[in-house]
């Protein structure tokens, strides 16, 4: 009797499972594929890795104040966007932590209704919170429009890195705060009574209790914004003014300019590369929780 | 010996409600109190003003001769040992109970060396490695009393520590805290609502009720000559009657005149009079002092648990000697085992087990109920049987 009720509840939950089965093979699966197979392809599908090699060796001459040079095109545009994606998320982990904190302290009634206030931007659709972005940091737009009302004079945003690290950072920010408020929403209060009873001071119980057991949700939230940061292409055009090629955009450029199968390789690598990176941060977070 | 700690008239309110009434309570060098009282009574909220948790809104804490209601928790030399433990996930057995030295910056070679002395006073060698969560309940339970006394507090201060391990496993802590205490000399202060326990550890017992303390002494007393009705019910089982003192040494109760040992009341004045189950001698009907019917016998190994009617008010009665539901007997009571108290708030609330046996009357009257309407199923009929 036990045994055919455990294998048909088994059952159900294949069943149940199924669409989502056959969504995730249809849409990931089956695209994965692809991707590999044009970036190891030629355009008449023969077996080839030159894709991959012009990654890393194809070379343009840039001339800016710095005088002219040489560079590796696309390693250039992978550190730029690297670099670009490790501001924004160091600056969310800044501003995210402490307010994730502090909605974890505040009544039940104000924590739903901060999240809820978190998530609503949400709900829009990331094109149009980018266009209002560029609005707000246009020279001529809300933002320097305030400057100005009180006297400060403006400043030119737009079409700089801090606007696009801006764009980045208001888009993924929800992404950092939601992993970490959950942690510290159901750490045992008791603890940091502990610690308090146990000599440490406020700063102590935040190095030493707080920060080690809330290490998961930093993490997942360093790698929710950190990933898509490094591959976002849109914001960085609306908001940079195109002067701030990033990987995300020299994809799309390939694509659009019919170039799949480079396009391809060039989406393949990174992914290897975030595949090995989101590896070590894993092992990081285990070995830090598993004491 | 020395006071260590004083609370003078410490209040203490939540949402309106008053929790703490005005507690005095003087706590000495090297004891071992016990805070006792059922849930809501104030006991753990005395704890936590002593931790430095929670602040009294009136009245002064004073440690030591020095008055540190505005001193934080991490500046008291007192320490805790929580109720469900409160370890540290994230750190191993060594690392927990060498937390506070490391906050404290003690050399590494003193940590490696005072952490492994509480280790073997509490039965852990050889665990230093291992992770918290895979202990059981009474290791865990260990770890946290060796991080709280690693320290060397003045005071442990214990929230119910034995609430969450089962009886046998308890029974052990309860001596092996006993032993910790004497071998380190450190006042422990506990809180339990377990009268048992409480009666087994301590020095000295603080029965607490609505916020109120109700009696201070030692096990002995507190059980032998409790104040008030509340303190005879909670503690142990109690006969409470009502009686009038006659004069010094005569009292008068359940149509009987008594000899007794107590003295200092008023003539005729009204008191409640409490007998324990224990110290009551069934003799034949016609030698006792008090006449009555068995209405209920629960064995219970050691004795019998039996419920005696005595003109309504219901006795409770333990004895070794058998007898039988329906039975007519006769009480004998010492004048030793009779115990006088002044009337209280508390009086007519307790002592009288008639309540005990008629729930288990009407729980076996519904049963019956119960099963007359399954096997008949007929309204008429349920009717009949309740005619």
């Amino acid at each position: 009797m036990k045994k055919k009720a455990s294998g048909s509840l088994a059952l159900v939950q294949r069943l149940a499972l199924a669409p989502y089965s056959v969504w995730s093979v249809l849409f990931i699966v089956v695209p994965l594929i692809f991707v590999a197979y044009y970036a190891f392809t030629d355009l008449q599908f023969h077996f080839t890795t030159d894709n991959i090699t012009r990654f890393f060796t194809a070379t343009s001459v840039v001339a800016d104040e710095a005088g002219t040079r040489e560079v590796h095109t696309y390693l250039l545009i992978f550190m730029r966007s690297l670099k670009l994606a490790v501001i924004s998320t160091v600056i969310c982990l800044l501003f995210g932590y402490p307010f994730a904190y502090l909605i974890s302290k505040a009544s039940e009634r104000t924590q739903s209704v901060l999240i809820t206030l978190i998530m609503i931007p949400m709900w829009m659709n990331f094109l149009i919170r980018t266009y209002a972005w560029m609005t707000i940091l246009q020279d001529t737009g809300i933002f320097n429009g305030f400057l100005s009302m009180l006297g400060l004079g403006r400043i030119h945003i737009i079409g700089t890195e801090s606007a696009v690290v801006i764009g980045m950072v208001y888009d993924y920010f929800p992404y950092m705060i939601l992993p970490i408020y959950s942690v510290m929403a159901k750490m045992d209060v008791k603890l940091i009574e502990a610690a308090r009873d146990l000599g440490c001071n406020g700063a102590g119980v935040l190095r030493r209790v707080i920060w080690p057991l809330s290490l998961p949700g930093v993490i997942s939230g360093v790698t929710m914004v950190l990933i898509p940061s490094i591959s976002t292409f849109y914001i960085s055009q609306k908001l940079g003014n195109g002067k701030f090629y990033l990987i995300g955009d020299a994809i799309e450029g390939q694509y659009t300019a019919n170039n799949l199968h480079f396009a391809a390789a060039i989406a393949f690598i990174l992914m290897v590369i975030l595949l090995f990176g989101m590896a070590f941060m894993q092992r990081f977070a285990n070995k830090r929780t598993a004491v | 010996m020395k006071k260590i700690i004083e609370l003078k008239g410490v209040s203490k309110s939540f949402d309106g409600q008053l929790v703490l009434d005005h507690i005095d309570l003087d706590i000495y060098d090297n004891e071992f109190l016990t805070l006792l009282g059922p849930s809501g009574c104030g006991k753990t909220t005395t704890l936590r003003i002593i931790g430095g948790f929670e602040t009294a809104d009136e009245g002064e804490v004073i440690f030591m001769g020095e008055e540190i209601s505005s001193v934080p928790p991490h500046k008291r030399n007192v320490n805790t040992v929580f109720q469900r433990y409160a370890l540290f996930p994230h750190l191993n057995v060594f690392e927990n109970v060498a937390f506070p030295l490391r906050e404290k910056k003690v050399p590494k070679a003193e940590i490696d060396q005072r952490v492994n002395e509480m280790l073997s006073l509490v039965a852990l060698k050889g665990f230093e490695k291992r992770s918290v969560t895979s202990l059981s309940g009474g290791q865990q339970q260990r770890v946290a009393i060796a991080r709280a006394l690693v320290g060397r507090p003045k005071v442990l201060l214990l929230d119910e520590p034995l609430a969450a391990l089962d009886l046998k496993l308890r029974k052990d802590m309860q001596q092996e805290l006993k032993n910790i205490q004497k071998a380190t000399g450190i006042t422990f202060i506990f809180v339990t609502h377990d009268q048992e326990e409480a009666l087994s550890m301590s020095d000295t017992v603080v029965v607490m009720s609505e916020g109120r303390i109700q009696q201070i002494g030692t096990p002995i007393d507190i059980y032998n000559e409790p104040k008030n009705a509340f303190v005879a019910d909670f503690i142990g089982e109690s006969n409470i009657v009502d009686g009038v003192m006659l004069r010094d040494r005569r009292v008068s109760f359940s149509g009987h005149v008594f000899d007794c040992v107590d003295e200092g009341f008023e003539p005729k004045e009204p008191v409640d009079v409490v007998i324990r189950p224990e110290d009551v001698d069934i003799v034949p009907e016609e030698k006792g002092m008090l006449r009555g019917v068995v209405t209920s016998v629960t064995f219970l190994g050691v004795h019998y648990e039996i419920i005696v009617d005595i003109d309504g008010f219901k006795w409770m009665i333990q004895t070794t000697d058998f007898v039988d539901v329906d039975e007519h007997i006769g009480l004998y009571i010492e004048p030793e085992a009779i115990h006088i108290m002044k009337k209280s708030e508390y009086s007519g609330m307790f002592g009288d087990y008639s309540s005990f046996s008629m729930e288990l009357d009407e729980i076996g009257e519904l049963e019956q109920i119960e099963e007359l309407g399954e096997l008949t199923e007929e309204p008429e009929k349920e009717g009949e049987s309740e005619g």
